[in-house]
């Protein structure tokens, strides 16, 4: 504490002086400190908010762009500063959409639409059943040979999809074109079960062998007791999951030829493909895929920021 | 007579522990297989076996739909791919792209997630707003942020970006093909990806950085620190491990990518050559060559590279946590 030089002029040097008791150096900064804040922090937040609005701008041009373009004549989408002015507003590329993709040979956009749906159901549903009921074994039940299974199940973690998908090209080739084979691989999902794993593992355990004292069994258990107990995990697995199937674009490129078939990211790829492209319609097609993600986001983005960030650090 | 006891003492103990055991072997055992067994068949049905199968075919030629049956080929698939220069060319430009996206992609993008993750670290209104705004993209199907960013870099003099640079120049620079020069293609590539990934990192490192307790700052702005002194000894030491995460995840992400270029590829003349990745040069083989095993044979070697980058991982933030 030699040091302790000068070194911001001290501004009301009379106000510390006429203090009853002569304040130690340490509280002389603690007072001046508002003093020198008050100042920067008005300037530190204006900045702040500035370079967040020119962040956010930048950030949100692209949506606009997409969401606006949708509207726009399909001339206009593609002509420079243009595409950005919201003028000329109508529905016709969402009707374009409807119209151009009206044949078994182009299938069509209900049709993506009721594939992705199906897929999206199948996959989050059939997964948030198989992989918490495989981890509520795991987690609390004693079996021979479980703590093996488990093991094995969280060594596969570390396997990415796009590293069985050529195999399971090979192995399911036979079964090409269809949902099912669009939904099965993905139900049972390893970080799925590893989630609801750590999670079970915090349930206190004392409700749970009060129901099995009850007479209640290890099914029955796990049903009326841990299910509605453990909402926040279901979620983040729902969210998670949802957000991969909704988006899934290569297993869809090695399996599905049939138009019919198509999921929406797929279907989205070709048609923009197809000469001439109409980018009006491309835009509106763009925007009615985005746009189930886009609302459940806004409803619940709390928890979809939480789930990303917290499995991210889980895993 | 001791040692006698103790081992008396000991044997049953064990059975004691035999008999509890076997008893919930019986009452529990039946619904613990049952509960396990989908998941366990799914995981062993689509992840383990295919993996299993991956590797036999890769020491196969083997094609779809094809009434040869499968030939043994020993490693013969390995040797094209990294020696027969029409294989192995193509498949080491995929390799060097794909590293070459990470070396950008894995420094930028932690940079700029670090920034935004800074910015939105304070108490200021409207912060769930700007919070909200950059998280947005990673809930955009990669196709779907593809196709928008294809026109956004649309080489004609109506491409947005082009509209930009001809403004910002006041007309000097003419229209360039973002998308299409080999300069260029690959940081198009990388600009869309880091539009829409950047927000998952942001939000992960936010969560480290609401971990560090305030009063480090108090004290640090009590030995008064400036901003920079703040950041340099108490924001980065704090989120040390959280950025070694984001650093390695972000690294093993830049090995996946696919979607992307594939779509820019087919539709939207993207420079290949440029761009082509692993899984692109994987997907491209069954295509266009309907050469399975040759296929099988690249999968084996991205799932390598990503384990050992996941190993890293682990190790890197094991020791960090010792620490």
């Amino acid at each position: 504490m030699t040091a302790s030089p000068p070194v911001a002029p001290v501004a009301t040097p009379s106000v510390r002086e006429s203090r009853p008791t002569p304040p130690t150096k340490s509280r002389r900064r603690v007072i001046r400190r508002p003093v020198r804040r008050s100042s920067t922090r008005a300037a530190r937040r204006t900045r702040d908010y500035l370079l967040l609005i020119v962040l956010g701008i930048l950030f949100v041009a692209p949506v606009y762009y997409l969401v606006v373009g949708s509207f726009k004549p399909a001339a206009e989408v593609l002509s420079g500063f243009a595409g950005f002015i919201p003028q000329h507003l109508s529905l016709e590329n969402y009707r374009n959409v409807f119209a151009s993709l009206s044949s078994d040979s182009t299938g069509y956009f209900l049709q993506f639409l009721g594939n992705s749906l199906l897929i999206s159901v199948g996959i989050v549903g059939g997964g948030l059943i198989v992989n918490s009921m495989a981890a509520y074994s795991f987690a609390r039940l004693t079996w021979r040979g479980r703590n093996g299974a488990f093991q094995f199940v969280v060594l596969l973690v570390i396997i990415p999809f796009e590293a069985v998908a050529v195999p399971l090209l090979y192995l399911l080739n036979p079964e090409r074109n269809t949902l099912l084979v669009q939904i099965l691989p993905f139900v049972a999902n390893a970080f799925s079960v590893f989630l609801f794993y750590t999670f079970f593992l915090g349930l206190p355990k004392s409700v749970e062998e009060a129901a099995r004292l009850d007479g209640l069994g290890a099914f029955g258990t796990f049903v009326r007791i841990v299910v509605p107990n453990s909402k926040p995990v279901f979620a983040t697995v729902t969210i998670l999951t949802f957000l991969t199937s909704w988006g899934q674009f290569l297993w869809p490129v090695l399996m599905v030829s049939d138009p019919t078939q198509r999921p929406l990211p797929l279907a989205l790829s070709v048609f923009q493909s197809q000469q001439p492209v109409d980018w009006g319609a491309v835009f509106a097609f763009g925007t009615l895929l985005v746009l189930p993600v886009l609302v459940v986001f806004l409803l619940f983005q709390r928890y979809f920021v939480q789930s990303v960030a917290g499995s991210a650090v889980k895993g | 007579m001791a040692t006698v006891e103790l081992r008396a003492a000991s044997s049953a103990r064990g059975t004691t522990t035999k008999v509890k055991k076997r008893k919930k072997f019986n009452s529990e055992t039946l619904p613990g297989v049952l509960m396990a067994s989908p998941a366990l068949i799914g995981v062993i049905g689509f992840v383990a076996l295919p993996f299993v199968v991956a590797i036999v075919l890769s020491f196969f030629n083997v094609r779809l739909n094809s009434v040869r049956p499968p030939i043994f080929f020993g490693i013969e698939q390995y040797v094209r791919l990294f020696t027969d220069p029409i294989y192995s060319v193509p498949f080491f430009r995929a390799l060097v792209n794909n590293l070459s996206f990470a070396v950008v992609v894995v420094p930028v993008q932690t940079a700029i997630a670090l920034a935004l993750a800074i910015l939105l670290n304070r108490k200021i209104r409207g912060i769930a707003f700007f919070r909200t705004l950059f998280f947005m993209p990673v809930v955009f199907p990669m196709a779907l942020v593809t196709v928008l960013w294809r026109l956004i870099l649309d080489r004609s003099d109506n491409g947005l970006l082009n509209s930009v640079v001809s403004f910002l120049t006041g007309g000097a620079v003419g229209a360039h093909d973002w998308l299409g020069s080999p300069t260029t293609a690959m940081g198009s590539v990388i600009l869309l990806s880091i539009w829409q990934g950047v927000g998952f990192q942001m939000v992960i490192i936010l969560a480290g950085l609401q971990e560090i307790p305030q009063e480090r700052y108090e004290a640090a702005q009590l030995d008064r620190a400036g901003a920079w002194a703040q950041f340099r000894h108490v924001t980065v030491p704090g989120i040390r491990n959280t950025l070694i995460f984001v650093v390695l995840l972000t690294t093993i992400l830049s090995f996946r990518v696919f979607d992307q270029v594939y779509i820019l590829i087919r539709g939207a003349g993207l420079n290949q050559d440029a761009t082509r990745t692993v899984l692109y040069q994987a997907t491209v083989t069954i295509f266009d060559e309907n050469n399975v095993g040759q296929a099988a044979a690249i999968t084996v070697v991205f799932f390598i590279i990503v384990v050992a980058l996941t190993l890293v991982q682990r190790r890197v933030l094991r020791q960090t946590s010792e620490d």
